[in-house]
């Protein structure tokens, strides 16, 4: 499903990603995870293309992002994306931020957007607050506002870029819960986060990044059980201990 | 002092004021400013580009524009537009141009590079992860600016385009340089025609004022009324 080649990046001299080389296979959960500034976001936005990146390449449903042929936008239009900060429209309703995509991307008319937005803020339990504006949701709320945008799009995968990190700790499981009822229903993911409890539950493979380089990348068991690299042994007894 | 004043000549020419020359400045105003903010975002939105040959230009055209005195602008256009229409169509005279139009499309271009500011700022303000958030929907450059980033941008930015909306319904009053028939016209005519220049500068003093200061009132209340919800 995504098959990331030996992908490099540089923010002028600084080398953000090195030859990152992995791949995510259908019904996927692949969690991604590092200390801060090791490049996790920027791989992950990679992916769809709102990062650019030098070298390598990133093949999505077997379209390759440098191919200059390739339509980014309607690939973008595929793979559903969600914000630490949550990145809601703030001036459109909760509606409104869930028909757009639809109907301006995939020219749904407002009858079929509508019924799928609801069907999705049903889903994610905030149907109530159909009619409101975003910022008179809890943070918790939008981030699952979010997520129920990303899937109104039918996308083909899901990236999540520290989906909880900006959460009050006590809204950290309502969001948790809608990604993992996603992964059991066999949803190809991509997460970056540090919930190592998230990733146990519903990961198939586990991968630790360090300063731009992928350094582990290995099954959930094998991750958890015994890491090889003393890098995300550290890691790991740092973010396991508290 | 005031005994020799005789300010019946405002209620006898009233009907004139309003009917001709506040028309003209209010319309004026209202089109300009329009024009002036459609003018001006595109400006804005060329020189946020990531095109070098847009960003120059657009930068030109507002440091070239914000170093005249409009007076000047106004001059110009008035005796040159029929010639560059006569260039633009290969007329075989100078075609001639309205006064309403001359002057609309004067302050629409002057003011545009003072609005194209204020809409590059308010473009800057709206956080970087919402045109992501619209890329990674599908969006491409234009669905972006339409739907998500101008409507925000626009929102944050009411109050200070209105100030300068203001500014211009009161820069509107230059346009008597070349005789158009604005308020200020009418009423500096009706005070030649009838020598009563104190008594009609002063109400237009006033009328002007008035407006202003009932505008800028709005302005503030509207102010609290629109924040987006964050
Ligand atoms: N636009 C940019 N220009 C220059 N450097 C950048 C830019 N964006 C990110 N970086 C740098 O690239 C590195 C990787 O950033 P990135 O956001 O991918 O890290 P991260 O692993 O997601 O970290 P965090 O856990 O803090 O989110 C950081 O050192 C950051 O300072
Ligand atoms: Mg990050």
């Amino acid at each position: 499903m995504i098959e990331i080649d030996n992908v490099s990046k540089w923010y002028g001299d600084f080398n953000v990603l090195k030859h990152c080389t992995t791949s995510v296979t259908k019904g996927e959960v692949v969690v991604v995870c590092g200390p801060s500034g090791s490049g996790k976001s920027t791989l992950i936005k990679t992916v769809n293309g709102l990062e650019e990146f030098q070298e390598g390449d990133i093949r999505v449903d077997g379209t390759a992002l440098k191919d200059k042929s390739t339509n980014l936008p309607k690939l973008r239009s595929r793979v559903g994306m969600v914000f630490q900060h949550f990145e809601l429209f703030p001036h459109l309703k909760i509606t409104e931020n869930l028909c757009l995509g639809q109907m301006k991307v995939l020219g749904r008319d407002r009858e079929t957007a509508m019924k799928k937005a609801t069907a999705l803020l049903e889903r994610v339990g905030l149907e109530a607050h159909a009619h409101k504006f975003p910022g008179q949701l809890s943070g918790g709320q939008q981030q699952r506002v979010a997520i129920a945008r990303a899937l109104c799009m039918d996308p083909i995968v899901m990236l999540f870029d520290e989906p909880t990190s900006a959460l009050d700790p006590e809204m950290v499981n309502e969001v948790l819960d809608v990604m993992v009822e996603l992964a059991r229903e066999g949803m190809t993911m991509m997460v970056v986060t540090h919930e190592m409890g998230f990733a146990r539950k519903v990961a198939n493979r586990v991968i630790f990044m360090d300063r731009g380089e992928i350094v582990e990348d290995a099954t959930k068991d094998d991750f958890f059980g015994k890491p090889r690299s003393e890098r995300a042994q550290q890691f790991l007894s740092k973010i396991l201990t508290h | 002092m005031f005994s020799d004043f005789d300010f019946g000549v405002i209620q006898r020419s009233l009907p004139y004021l309003i009917k001709e020359g506040l028309t003209f400045t209010l319309t004026l105003t209202a089109l300009s400013t329009i024009g002036g903010v459609i003018l001006g975002t595109l400006i804005a939105m060329a020189r946020l580009s990531s095109y070098r040959v847009l960003q120059v230009a657009g930068a030109g055209y507002v440091n070239f524009l914000r170093s005249l005195p409009l007076v000047l602008v106004i001059f110009w256009f008035y005796f040159l537009m029929p010639y560059i229409l006569q260039w633009v169509t290969g007329a075989s005279s100078p075609v001639p141009v309205g006064a309403f139009a001359s002057a609309l499309i004067t302050f629409t271009i002057f003011e545009a590079a003072y609005f194209s500011e204020i809409m590059r700022a308010g473009i800057q303000s709206i956080p970087r992860g919402q045109p992501a958030a619209a890329a990674a929907l599908g969006m491409n450059y234009w669905q972006s600016m339409w739907y998500i980033i101008l409507p925000q941008a626009f929102r944050n930015m009411l109050p200070v385009i209105l100030t300068q909306t203001i500014i211009l319904f009161q820069d509107t009053s230059l346009v008597y340089v070349v005789s158009l028939p604005d308020f200020l016209g009418a009423a500096s005519k009706v005070a030649q025609r009838d020598g009563r220049l104190v008594e009609m500068y002063i109400f237009a003093a006033i009328v002007y004022f008035i407006i202003s200061f009932f505008a800028s009132w709005l302005v503030k209340r509207l102010q609290a009324r629109i924040a987006i919800i964050r």
